[in-house]
């Protein structure tokens, strides 16, 4: 028994990880009253689909806590992942092999990246206006990329045969009976989260966002690890742009609208506060499983549209507002001892 | 509204001289301090009262108990006669008692009217009368003789003048009681010229005024009286022509020394650590030094002396104009603190809330922070192991008191936030280390640690600069003061030959300052 307790002391006492196992614990409950409302959702099938959506909300989501975890915010997320989308499909639709066509992309989003991680690190730019500013151009430049419109199939320039099978690598291809987005998602999402904590760049990242002039004065190098926090989420933004090429098989100029919102929804429901200095991925996973369950789950059973976008606006608000009280009961308490100091 | 500094100097002939303010037995207590004791203070009309004392003396706390921010926790504050229990900010406010702060709490973006009328803004109907706020406060300016249109932006106006629509937006408050707190520290002489002509001004219209400021000088130009306080006690209040400036020092700091201050005796070896001709900024002029094997070496100074800027200068936080850092003789470059860092030079910071600590992170991060290069592997992977080894290491070499390292370091008290952020730069080898302030605001038997810990480090040949305010624990602790003001060295001294009033006197050396204020 006292080593069950002290275990659980010890994994709650990691930093995020009772917020996150909340998280968990309320897409476990949200998932079993769907259920119960429609048992059509406990099918494997639409398991299986279930974690093919929210692939692509998992990894706006890791994008944007890592940003968040700093103080920052990236608006540029969406645009970015119509960049992707628009750039990838435009290539490819030109018959330019798919492996170019991805890497080419690769540079462009991760321009994007760079900008604004030089902007806010380096030129201490507001990130707000920072990446506002990236997230107009970026989407501009899916626009004009294909000349205003979106594109054709992409089986009409590099033929059917590797058409499929970028569709299939990304998307529709199923690797130990779950679907490679997922797997995709999957991986990324382990890479970023041992980053996070386990590896320098990680406590670098933390450290920023929980106080950026004692990182500074303990050898942090500020600037280039907000830079690498926004490499980070470009990168996430572009495989999000390849995913939703491949499901339509071709680049829509509208990819990725809100997605940084979406981003944003899934890391502060999974305890990610986007004040900086606390969050653990493991939270933003359950808030994307939460995102893509009240999506698939309100589609089941029929409720409308506006109904969907209701209660995740209450749950969005809703998480945000219990962080705040209880960052506000803190506060307030640190506020008077400050002042008598 | 009637015209407020008439009704002021009618209301003063009469009044002249009479006590407008009168606080005795006053007793504040904050968690863990007794920050005043038994305190009595009077405030006549027509009077200039220097408030003095050292850091920490409690003068501030009085002040913002005379003012409305602090409650006192016993004692009894009479204004104009009668007795206020507990009074409030907006109750003194009405009493007219105002505080020119230091930092000045101005809207840098709204014109000098708008801001002497904020929050009371002059109505006509729903609209602000901006017309009406500008003409009165174009008459008390004008009252005062000070050359500044009301509507010109109070961002654009430089410091001297900001401060005076601070002291006119007081009296438009129709303000009785005038508490200045170091008004003449961001100042030119000329300005303070200015600023003392207006001080008379008022004086001679009735106004009470305490004075808090370090700079003993230039009391001689508008002080009628002295209150002296020291670790919260009230120590005597005289006439300023009937004493001299040696006994107000000798009131100041004699104090026995209650603490104890451990000291080992060191050989002095070869030269570690050299600063050469450093500039940077208006704090940092000019400034060079060196320090030696074997010995501590503090840094004396009052507040704003240029003392921490010095230190984050050296450490590469601020940039450098000119100057040469040298290390064990060899030139080394340092623009940011990792340069410091890798070449053997730690700096642990004097403000642990704003500048040593990630409050949000446990300690065991904490500790880790500036130490990743020592526990990780090639690829940037950080070893657990290692850390966990460092951190209980750290932990109990301090003796931080924490029942386990995963606590977040805002859950700590004081004293061992100030043995996390030592301990965070004593965990890997360096030539030097300084110290900012590291037993501000901690208690007595953790400042010893503190003591004993530096001491150490003199033992083990790591030079060590220490920066404090407080004068008896630089003379107790260091084996040399070198003494700042005002952003230059005025004076060096070996500990055991020197006395508070020595380095008291170096430390208040405003010579160019007073060279003009004096004809």
């Amino acid at each position: 028994m006292n080593i069950v307790t002290k275990s659980v002391k010890r994994v709650t006492a990691i930093r995020g990880m009772s917020a996150a196992l909340i998280a968990f614990a309320g897409w476990i409950v949200l998932y079993i009253v769907f259920g119960i409302i429609n048992p059509q959702i406990f099918a494997m099938n639409n398991v299986l689909n279930l974690l093919r959506s929210m692939a692509k909300y998992l990894l706006v989501g890791v994008g944007q806590s890592v940003i968040l975890i700093t103080g920052n915010i990236d608006l540029s997320i969406g645009s970015v992942v119509a960049m992707s989308a628009m750039i990838s499909a435009t290539m490819m639709t030109k018959g330019i092999p798919v492996i170019v066509a991805v890497l080419v992309t690769l540079l462009c989003c991760m321009l994007v990246g760079l900008v604004n991680g030089v902007l806010v690190g380096r030129f201490k730019l507001p990130p707000f206006i920072a990446t506002l500013g990236t997230m107009f151009c970026a989407r501009g430049v899916g626009y004009m990329v294909n000349g205003n419109r979106n594109t054709d199939a992409i089986a009409s320039g590099i033929g059917k045969e590797a058409g499929e099978s970028f569709q299939n690598f990304f998307y529709y291809g199923k690797t130990l009976g779950m679907y490679n987005a997922f797997w995709i998602a999957l991986i990324i999402f382990a890479v970023v989260f041992f980053v996070m904590n386990k590896t320098r760049t990680g406590r670098h990242i933390y450290a920023i966002g929980s106080n950026m002039e004692a990182a500074k004065l303990s050898g942090v190098n500020v600037s280039a690890t907000i830079t690498k926090t926004y490499l980070i989420s470009a990168f996430c933004a572009f495989v999000v742009g390849l995913i939703l090429c491949a499901q339509a098989s071709m680049g829509n100029m509208e990819a990725g609208n809100c997605y940084e919102m979406y981003g944003v929804a899934a890391g502060v429901i999974g305890g990610v506060s986007p004040l900086g200095g606390t969050g653990l991925l493991l939270g933003t996973f359950a808030g994307a499983g939460v995102w893509q369950t009240l999506e698939n789950g309100l589609g089941i059973i029929g409720a409308p549209v506006g109904l969907q976008r209701i209660v995740i606006g209450i749950i969005v608000t809703g998480a945000v507002l219990i962080d705040v009280v209880f960052r506000l009961g803190i506060g307030s308490k640190k506020g008077k001892k400050d002042k008598k100091s | 509204m009637l015209a407020p500094v008439q009704i002021e100097e009618s209301r003063v002939t009469r009044h002249m001289n009479e006590t407008i303010v009168s606080m005795r037995g006053i007793c504040k207590s904050f968690p863990g301090v007794r920050a005043l004791d038994n305190v009595q203070f009077e405030l006549r009309a027509g009077e200039v009262m220097a408030l003095l004392g050292e850091n920490g003396a409690g003068k501030s706390t009085l002040m913002k108990i005379l003012s409305g921010v602090y409650t006192r926790d016993s004692g009894t504050v009479e204004i104009f006669g009668k007795e206020y229990g507990d009074l409030h900010t907006k109750q003194a406010q009405a009493l007219g008692v105002a505080i020119i702060h230091q930092e000045l709490n101005m809207c840098p973006h709204l014109t000098v009217a708008e801001n002497m009328f904020l929050g009371r803004e002059k109505k006509k109907g729903l609209m602000v009368d901006h017309r009406a706020m500008e003409e009165e406060a174009q008459r008390i300016l004008a009252d005062l003789k000070i050359d500044i249109s009301p509507r010109e932006t109070v961002g654009n106006l430089p410091v001297s003048k900001q401060q005076m629509v601070e002291i006119a937006k007081a009296l438009s408050i129709n303000a009785k009681i005038l508490i200045m707190d170091e008004p003449t520290s961001a100042l030119t002489a000329k300005e303070i010229d200015e600023l003392f002509r207006i001080i008379h001004q008022l004086r001679e219209s009735g106004c009470g005024i305490v004075y808090i400021s370090h700079r003993l000088e230039e009391l001689q130009h508008i002080v009628d009286r002295v209150t002296i306080m020291r670790d919260g006690q009230y120590i005597t209040t005289m006439n300023f022509r009937e004493t001299t400036m040696d006994h107000i020092i000798t009131h100041m700091v004699g104090r026995e020394i209650k603490e104890k201050f451990p000291r080992v005796e060191c050989h002095r070896g070869k030269k570690i650590f050299e600063v050469k001709n450093l500039n940077a900024g208006r704090m940092v002029r000019n400034v060079s030094f060196s320090v030696y094997e074997g010995e501590i070496v503090g840094f004396a100074g009052l507040m704003g002396a240029g003392r921490t800027e010095t230190t984050r200068a050296v450490f590469g936080v601020d940039p450098k104009e000119s100057g040469e850092i040298l290390l064990d003789g060899e030139k080394i470059t340092i623009n940011r603190p990792a340069d410091a860092i890798r070449a053997g030079i730690v700096l642990a910071p004097e403000d642990r809330k704003k500048d040593g600590l990630c409050t949000k992170l446990p300690i065991r991060e904490n500790i880790a922070l500036p130490n990743l290069d020592i526990l990780c592997n090639r690829v940037g992977v950080v070893s657990r192991k290692k850390e966990n080894e460092m951190c209980s290491k750290a932990v109990n070499d301090l003796r931080i008191k924490t029942p386990h390292v995963e606590i977040n370091a805002d859950n700590l008290s004081g004293g061992n936030q100030q043995k996390v952020v030592v301990g965070k730069w004593l965990a890997r080898d360096s030539r030097v280390v300084i110290f900012d302030e590291p037993t501000r605001g901690i208690d007595v038997a953790a400042k010893v640690e503190i003591y004993n810990i530096m001491n150490q480090l003199k033992q083990q040949g790591i030079a060590v600069l220490f920066v404090s305010s407080e004068l008896p624990e630089v003379m107790g602790i260091a084996d040399r003061i070198i003494v700042m003001c005002d952003g230059q060295i005025t004076g060096e001294v070996m500990a055991k030959e020197t006395t508070q009033e020595e380095i008291l006197t170096l430390a208040t050396k405003f010579e160019n300052k007073f060279a003009q204020q004096a004809n």
